[in-house]
């Protein structure tokens, strides 16, 4: 037994589980207040991490600059999805509502491949030094920002839906509708909400994501990522989300171990978040703390 | 019956515009575009009393109030023909949110309180439309006349029926209307709740000044608390008339207070029989 991978492998799934924690959030997010499963949650990180990108490389914004502009970009953008993409579809079918995310998703993918190839690409070192030793661990200085950044993520979250005056509109709007407009609350307002925090988090999550590696449209592949941590969690459950991501984030390091040192199959990484995914859906198709009469898809 | 059907389609007598917060005029209400509920439907509600609104299951009085709230647009229903005037504005198709920022404020059927919220949610939720400086004094008036909510930390949904009304009606007021409706406050209530909830509106009626507007199957109660009633069938309405004129009448008596009709009068026999019954 090899220790120390062990738990620099704990470490990292941790680390990186809370970051599938923040999307999951961020897909739970839409789902809950305007009932959408949102297939394009990935491709939103993408793009959030290639704008930034963008203007750091092409318009030479020093990193926080970029950042904040590439926040308020997808913030809009969000926003102009939502109006123009999804309000037409209220109260049309669950299934038409999920094609039209998966073309979203299919539409987005190819508009950056147009707009900004299928390379990857890196960041410019935004951080002196690469890692940091925290009790004679190495870990790595964007690791730590994901770690801050995805805390401080949920901490907003919490605040704003426990104590602000619109998270808790959007929580009743998630209750119910028809409540929340009979108490002087604009349903569509809280949808265009909805989306534009989902787009600005997802934002957040891209950049991290492409510090931590690289810019590139594969990226797009944590929106898959998630659905086992959202689904894990229970479908409307934010705190739900939470675990789910930091428990698959922790399992694939965990699959990757046990792989690499027993079983020497391979790719273990990738598969067994769907592995538990399946599991937990014969166990508990509601999720560990979704409620029951969710509808599955 | 007879008298009933003489009375229908006569319009409330013309009243004076001033005193009328709420004049709903002729209004049709279709549902799916093909449902009628509402068939051309009058009735004013007047500045600072309790108007009650009676009728029998599926005569249409909570089209009526989601109606008058805007409320129809989520239940693919829809004003077809006819205005709804509150404070001498048309407020007919307007968005919910602005009838809310208005001024009327409905308490819906089976209350509404968001369930997973605690208390203090349920009514910082309710001055949605307000400024937020006015928030910590409303919840402390609200307080004032339900201190029974103060106790009760935990989650609305954890309440009892009529802590729940009573956390609805604090949510009315916590948007500080004018004009307050209530559908069926006295739902799935103790005959002890009902009394309570009903000596609360009128509370509020009388010392906050608040314009009711009360849909009820409780006609008793509605009329003891009540000004001015209308009663409507089939989407319409068929009577109106002050408290006690309604309460007097004998269509009414028969039809929904009970005991009316000259072989009905007797309620000893009844009474007697279950008695003996129990005894057997």
């Amino acid at each position: 037994m090899n220790w120390d991978l062990l738990f620099q492998l704990l470490i990292n799934g941790l680390i990186v589980g809370m970051l599938y924690g923040v999307v999951a959030m961020c897909f739970v997010l839409i789902y809950k207040s305007t009932q959408v499963v949102n297939f394009a949650q990935g491709e939103f990180l993408v793009l959030g991490a290639w704008v930034c990108w963008f203007f750091i490389m092409k318009m030479q914004l020093p990193f926080v600059l970029a950042f904040l502009f590439a926040m308020a970009f997808m913030t809009i953008f969000g926003i102009i999805v939502q109006m123009v993409v999804l309000r037409p579809l209220i109260g049309e079918p669950i299934i038409s509502v999920i094609m039209v995310t998966i073309g979203l998703s299919i539409f987005m993918q190819a508009l950056m491949n147009w707009m900004f190839g299928n390379s990857a690409e890196r960041f410019p070192a935004v951080f002196g030094e690469n890692t940091v030793s925290i009790g004679g661990l190495q870990v790595e200085t964007a690791y730590l920002m994901s770690l801050v950044l995805s805390v401080l993520v949920m901490g907003l979250f919490y605040y704003f839906f426990k104590f602000s005056r619109y998270g808790l509109a959007m929580r009743a709007t998630a209750y119910n509708q028809q409540v929340a407009q009979s108490l002087g609350i604009s349903v569509k307002q809280v949808f265009s909400m909805a989306w534009a925090i989902s787009a600005l988090v997802s934002c957040i999550a891209g950049v991290v994501l492409g510090l931590v590696n690289a810019v590139s449209n594969s990226l797009a592949i944590i929106g898959i990522k998630v659905f086992p941590a959202v689904i894990v969690g229970g479908l409307d459950s934010i705190i739900g989300a939470v675990v789910g991501g930091v428990i698959i984030g922790v399992l694939e390091n965990m699959a990757e171990f046990v792989d690499g040192q027993f079983l020497h199959i391979g790719n273990m990484y990738t598969v067994a978040p769907f592995y538990v995914l399946i599991i937990i859906l014969m166990i508990r198709p509601y999720g560990l703390f979704g409620t029951k009469d969710i509808e599955r898809i | 019956m007879s008298s009933v059907t003489q009375l229908k389609n006569q319009t409330p007598k013309n009243q004076n515009m001033e005193d009328t917060i709420l004049s709903v005029n002729n209004i049709e209400v279709v549902f799916n575009d093909v449902i009628l509920v509402l068939r051309g439907l009058n009735l004013n509600a007047k500045r600072g009393q309790i108007t009650a609104l009676l009728g029998a299951n599926g005569a249409g009085k909570s089209t009526t109030l989601k109606a008058i709230a805007g409320l129809l647009g989520s239940e693919d229903g829809e004003i077809t023909r006819g205005d709804v005037v509150y404070n001498g504005v048309d407020i007919t198709r307007l968005p919910p949110e602005k009838i809310v920022r208005n001024g009327t404020f409905l308490v819906m059927e089976g209350r509404g309180i968001v369930q997973d919220m605690t208390v203090i949610e349920n009514l910082r939720l309710g001055a949605f439309t307000q400024p937020q400086a006015n928030v910590a004094g409303d919840i402390e008036k609200v307080f004032s006349y339900f201190p029974r909510l103060k106790e009760r930390t935990g989650l609305a949904g954890y309440l009892s029926g009529g802590e729940q009304q009573m956390l609805a009606i604090g949510r009315a007021l916590m948007a500080r209307p004018k004009l307050i409706m209530m559908d069926e406050p006295s739902m799935g209530l103790s005959p002890l709740l009902v009394k309570e909830v009903f000596g609360i509106i009128k509370r509020l009626n009388k010392e906050l000044g608040i314009s009711v507007l009360l849909v009820e199957q409780n006609a008793n109660m509605a009329l003891q608390a009540a000004d001015y009633g209308y009663i409507m069938e089939n989407g319409k309405i068929v009577l109106d008339g002050t408290a006690e004129e309604l309460m007097n009448n004998e269509d009414v008596k028969e039809f929904y207070l009970g005991g009316g009709g000259s072989e009905r009068k007797s309620f000893k026999n009844i009474k007697s029989f279950k008695r003996r019954k129990r005894w057997l």
